[in-house]
């Protein structure tokens, strides 16, 4: 009962909450309330007993790339933002795409059969740490992955880098 | 107990909240926003999954799912930086170079 009251306090935040980030007219608004979605959203993967999650979710989602919306949203002109209308003439076609998306997304999720149970228990978790079983399989099974995922965080470094400063007139 | 079904329709909506702002918004920083809704809630679904199915790929999928996230929110952004210099709008209906 207390677990899904809890649930219910973070479902019906997360939706406000995404809601209010897609309709706000001031973008500096729209990244704050984003801000706290965030956190909700941590607040959800603590819930799931996903702490490392929780805490990559703050310290990057939070900590990182809304410091990067935040810098570019104050490059741009707020009070043009305002005047302006802040959809564009087709929104009822994408509002329209979107219903029939969540319409199909409930409709496939009611014929949902979970697979089977894997190894990785509440118990075991708890008894090795989540930080722990999770860096195990990340150094040991996933070691590939990570390591293209470091080359694609340098490629994103080295383009952001070239996209982002000024041409040298020769 | 809360159900999985719970988590996977929170993330359906969510996802289709993004979906929303990536189509119909005006300005393209939103648009970015509204990009990374939708990679938070698959997230979510991934690590509802995760927990249960008590198997730990679905995290291990969200921390890839977080860290392409990250690089793509670097690149994106750079474009718009790059954008304002030569155009001086954040609009996406503005912008018709390509005439596409």
């Amino acid at each position: 009962m207390i677990s899904q009251l809890f649930f219910a306090y973070f479902a019906f935040a997360i939706v406000l909450l995404s809601v209010l980030v897609i309709t706000r007219k001031n973008p500096v608004h729209s990244v704050l309330w984003m801000l706290l979605l965030f956190f909700h959203i941590a607040s959800l993967y603590l819930f799931l007993n996903a702490e490392f999650m929780a805490a990559i979710q703050i310290i990057v989602y939070a900590g990182g790339i809304l410091v990067l919306f935040l810098f570019v949203v104050l490059l741009m002109n707020i009070r043009e933002e305002l005047r302006i209308n802040k959809f564009i003439g087709a929104w009822p076609t994408g509002f329209t795409f979107a219903v029939g998306l969540l319409v199909v997304i409930t409709m496939s999720v009611r014929s949902f059969v979970a697979g089977p149970q894997g190894k990785y228990t509440i118990d075991l978790i708890k008894k090795e740490s989540n930080i722990k079983v999770l860096g195990k399989l990340l150094y040991t099974d996933f070691l590939f992955p990570f390591e293209v995922a470091s080359l694609i965080l340098l490629v994103a470094i080295v383009g952001a880098i070239v996209l982002a400063k000024k041409r040298v007139k020769s | 107990m809360v159900p999985l079904n719970w988590y996977i329709l929170l993330s359906a909506v969510v996802f289709t909240i993004g979906v929303f702002g990536f189509l119909s918004r005006r300005n393209i920083i939103i648009m970015f926003m509204s990009i990374e809704l939708m990679l938070n809630a698959v997230n979510i679904s991934l690590i509802s999954f995760s927990h249960y199915l008590q198997d730990m790929r679905g995290q291990i999928l969200a921390f890839f799912v977080i860290a392409v996230a990250a690089s793509e929110a670097a690149i994106g952004l750079a474009i718009v930086i790059a954008l304002f210099r030569n155009k001086a709008t954040a609009h996406v209906d503005e912008i018709h170079e390509m005439h596409g």
